[in-house]
């Protein structure tokens, strides 16, 4: 029986597969005739922008990856660090931004099982999730649907998991309106000696296929061969794939048990392309070839054809390559836990990726110069022209300070949005010491020890927008910040870039520009970038995204009863101030809600003044002269100490310093600056002084309210209402 | 003191509330497999939460009728305890041990928060640590705990005093405010929140701790 006639390659076909000529031209040169079908859907995935990063590539390669802390950086399925004690910590956040669009639930959800999957993969234990969300403008007809799903989606996959989701960030801006993003990071734990690599070795070595059955979810550009099939032309299912997380639950064990054995020599995920992508990922890292017998893969549905198998991206899915003599102990523990095993391959010396089914070779290609001489740009690109500042005299306050609180604290970015995270499972594994809401990072232990993991994500796009290598800059050392204020040693990130449309040169500026920005930050933090991905063409109608390059950080507390969250803990206390503020007014919240104004350049990042002033508020926090941390960022000083006391369930006198600009000072948006509270000052402030840190007393916490100069008080029940009330307003459709 | 906790396909809390039970009892109790069909010899049998065969079809459903749960139906019989936690409770109503069932909740969503919960009796090995009418704060972390059932059984169990917890603000749109019930005999309990969340300072909270000493205390 024959499955499949493959219809002839030509330019125009490879076109549709997103091939440009040259690419053709490149491709014909490697193979050295033309392709078969079944060959054009494997290159054409494999020099695809997602799966080759060809437009970022050249500037990837410019963030720093190494520190004495880093195991291993960018390149394998996800990031891993040292934390000490023979164990390690890996982690990666990655994109699922336009499946999540077209179908919320499921796009979301399996972004969280994909992200799940890079981190088990490498050996470890998935031990929290966060994500980073961006929806569009609240009242847009879309985005009450998109976040509504988007949320149940990521619930539904990590509740079901056992991972419970500790942290992140949602903001809303018209610019998402056609284009979410959804970012999804995953921390994992494993003995340091047991890293699992995705490098294939030992020719004759059995290649095991895992998980689910390969069905014809996912597969990329499958409208284009719905003519092409000689059996009944089945309709095609949608392109989005379908997530199980049960499945993923039970692949999480069983794949932990196995590498607990002996067996493994190597193991890749099955994630974007598929079974494509991980043979070619296992073959071209090992330098060998790999064989593999389709007919013995296991699908779910009847005459799949080869490019179908190899493109599926069907969920759930791993391959492995297993000791000779071991495949019994691998079979057994599959079958304990009822997923498919089935031995589908061989490791080859040929350096060829060799397709058979049905007694036919339907793919028989080179793998080295494919990986090697893919496609590569170095895109021309703009920088962002710089924008004019904004003095605190072009917008004053509208109306008393208590109104311009009540209406930051419920806008889109600030209100609550508890909403969100409580339909995540939060504290599945007994080991979640903060939420984000509770203190600037989510925290979970490290099960069995006094250690913990802290972990964060960042970025403000509308930092990036104005100025991409502020922007960039911003967000690393804000990610960084975070970490400090909880009182870790902030030890390397993992970047989600998202932008839009690389071809054009203002976009490609913007990609640069936040490269250049991280890149410097993360060498002044020493806070290497270990994992990451890029998502471009975030674009609808010639309407770009803000540029949006997520940071994910991740800390370590050696003692995790030093810890502080951001909540004032006692009536009394006193509020300090820790950084220089000038009163910064450009793309500051302040701006953007009272002033409808979204211009100026945003707040400098001065790197060495960030490292200062964050080393001196982590080491005030572990000599335990602190009750509560917060970092100052979007909305200011005011947000920040109302934030405080809302955590805290508790007031605060503020008293302005003699002589400042009080729009400037209460909204202004600079940064390196963090507020801590303390019973005694005392040492707090000779330490500022012998540190050269500028530390300024503002107030005491207690009561019920926040007021200012003993007037303007607003009450911290009314500030509650009000931020708790405006999401789930806007989900009932009261908003 | 020995107990089993068994594992279902999908459970996730059943290390959990390992840690939990060790560390009150000091030691680690049995992990028995769904498939199983012996069960050992143990004075407490612990149902975990999770979402067993990934809550296809309906949560606790196809759990309730693994080999192992022959072995727990026995055992409940015989007087041995029974604790069944979110899913685990699910399990159990499932299975028949306990009455009612657990609909998807009032708000349709997943909801995880601490919740504040009245003790309703001190009359049974779960619940001696505890003040009769004590108020405690537990986290609760489901979509599946709208606890339901009809208006005569509902009687029944108010009547028998079979109510163990009742929530202070109803998350879920329990019937009679329901967080838990035992069996006739209150040697069977299945509640929602897990008390295991709340057992040691660091998770914030250690009302859930009381539930593992009291049974500690009533097996010795």
């Amino acid at each position: 029986m024959t499955v499949a006639i493959e219809p002839a390659v030509t330019p125009e076909l490879a076109a549709g597969y997103g091939l440009k000529l040259d690419e053709f031209q490149r491709m014909l040169e490697i193979v050295g005739r033309t392709p078969t079908f079944t060959e054009l859907g494997i290159i054409s995935v494999m020099w695809s922008e997602h799966c080759s990063y060809k437009s970022s590539r050249f500037w990837l390669k410019t963030l720093p990856t190494t520190g004495p802390q880093v195991i291993c950086g960018p390149g394998e399925n996800a990031g891993v660090i040292d934390i000490g004690d023979g164990q390690a910590c890996i982690f990666k956040m990655e994109s699922h931004n336009h499946p999540s669009f077209i179908e919320p639930y499921q796009g979301a959800a399996t972004g969280v099982g994909g992200i799940l999957r890079d981190v088990f993969t490498m050996g470890a234990r998935p031990i929290a999730n966060l994500n980073a969300l961006r929806f569009g403008a609240p009242d847009h007809p879309k985005t009450r649907h998109l976040v509504s799903g988007v949320t149940a989606g990521i619930g539904g996959y990590g509740n079901c998991v056992g991972v419970p989701t500790v942290g992140g960030e949602t903001n809303f801006h018209r610019a998402y309106n056609g284009n979410i993003l959804v970012n999804a990071m995953t921390v994992g734990l494993a003995p340091a000696d047991r890293i699992f690599y995705s490098a294939a070795a030992g020719v004759g070595n059995k290649v095991v296929y895992v998980g689910s059955k390969t069905g014809r979810d996912g597969i990329h550009g499958a409208t284009m061969a719905s003519a092409e099939f000689s059996e009944d032309s089945e309709e095609k299912r949608p392109t989005v794939q379908v997530g199980d997380p049960f499945t993923e639950k039970l692949l999480i064990e069983a794949c932990l048990e196995l590498m607990a054995t002996d067996a493994v020599v190597a193991i890749q995920d099955m994630g974007a392309a598929g079974l494509t992508s991980s043979s070619v990922e296992m073959a071209s890292k090992g330098g060998l070839g790999i064989e593999l017998d389709l007919d013995a893969v296991p699908v779910r549905e009847t005459h799949m054809t080869p490019y179908e198998i190899m493109l599926s991206e069907s969920q759930e899915r791993m391959l492995f390559v297993l000791k000779p003599g071991r495949e019994h102990v691998a079979r057994a523990i599959f079958e304990k836990w009822e997923l498919d095993f089935a031995i589908i391959g061989t490791l080859t010396d040929s350096g060829r990726l060799v397709l058979n089914k049905e007694g036919r070779t339907w793919c028989d290609l080179v793998i080295a110069p494919l990986v090697s001489n893919a496609p590569l740009y170095e895109r021309p690109w703009i920088p962002t022209p710089p924008q004019a500042p904004v003095g605190s005299d072009e917008v004053p306050m509208p109306s008393r300070p208590c109104e311009v609180l009540l209406r930051l604290m419920s806008c889109p970015d600030l209100a609550s949005k508890r909403w969100i995270w409580e339909q995540y499972d939060s504290q599945v594994g007994g080991d979640t010491i903060y939420l984000s809401g509770a203190a600037d990072a989510g925290m979970v232990r490290v099960h069995g020890t006094n250690k913990a993991l802290a972990m964060t994500t960042d970025c403000t796009p509308r930092y990036c927008l104005a100025d991409p290598v502020e922007g960039g800059r911003q967000a690393v050392a804000e990610a960084w910040r975070n970490l400090t204020a909880v009182g870790a040693t902030p030890l390397a990130i993992t970047d989600n870039l998202n932008f839009g449309n690389p071809e054009k040169p203002l976009i490609m500026g913007q990609l640069v520009g936040c490269i250049q920005g991280m890149a410097e930050a993360c060498r002044a933090l020493d806070f290497p970038v270990v994992s990451g991905n890029v998502s471009l063409y975030n674009e609808t109608n010639g309407e770009a995204i803000l540029p949006t390059p997520t940071i994910g950080g991740v800390g370590l507390l050696k003692d995790a009863s030093k810890r502080v969250g951001l909540g004032f803990v006692a009536d009394g206390d006193l509020v300090v101030l820790i950084g220089e503020t000038k009163g910064h007014l450009g793309q500051s919240l302040y701006l953007r809600e009272i002033h409808g104004r979204e211009d100026g350049p945003p707040p400098p990042v001065d790197l060495a003044v960030e490292r200062r002033n964050g080393d001196f508020v982590r080491g005030l926090i572990e000599a335990g002269l602190v009750n509560a941390c917060h970092d100052l960022a979007d909305g200011g000083l005011v947000v920040g100490l109302v934030e405080m006391a809302l955590a805290g369930a508790r007031g605060v006198e503020l008293v302005l310093p003699v002589g400042v600009d009080p729009i400037g000072f209460l909204f202004g948006e600079d940064q390196a600056r963090y507020l801590v509270t303390a019973s005694d000052i005392a040492p707090v402030m000779e330490r500022a002084l012998a540190a050269g840190v500028p530390a300024v007393l503002l107030g005491t916490t207690g009561g019920i309210a926040i007021s200012m100069n003993r007037g303007n008080a607003c009450t911290l029940a009314h500030i509650r209402a009000i931020h708790e009330g405006w999401l789930p307003a806007l989900m009932a459709g009261e908003a | 003191m020995k107990a089993a906790v068994i594992v279902f396909p999908g459970s996730n809390c059943d290390r959990d509330v390992a840690v939990a039970l060790e560390q009150v009892t000091g030691t680690p109790p049995a992990m028995v497999w769904h498939r199983d069909s012996a069960l050992p010899p143990v004075d407490l049998i612990v149902l975990p939460g999770g979402f067993s065969h990934g809550d296809y079809l309906r949560s606790g459903a196809m759990a309730a009728r693994a080999p192992i749960m022959a072995r727990v139906r026995e055992r409940a019989a015989a007087g041995v305890l029974v604790l069944g936690i979110c899913n685990g409770f699910q399990i159990l109503t499932e299975s028949g041990l306990l009455p009612g069932v657990l609909m998807r909740n009032a708000a349709l969503k997943f909801i995880c928060r601490s919740v504040r919960l009245k003790v309703e009796t001190a009359d049974s090995a779960f619940t001696r640590a505890y003040q009769p009418c004590e108020e405690v704060s537990i986290p609760i972390a489901h979509a599946d705990g709208n606890f339901f059932a009809a208006a005569d059984t509902l009687k029944r169990i108010e009547d028998n005093g079979q109510v163990a917890f009742r929530y202070l603000d109803n998350p879920n749109g329990s019937a009679n405010d329901i967080a838990g019930i035992f069996n006739e005999t209150h040697t069977v309990l299945g509640l929602m929140p897990h008390p295991e969340r709340a057992s040691e300072p660091a998770h914030g909270g250690t009302d859930g701790r009381k539930m593992f000493e009291g049974i500690l205390a009533a097996l010795g």
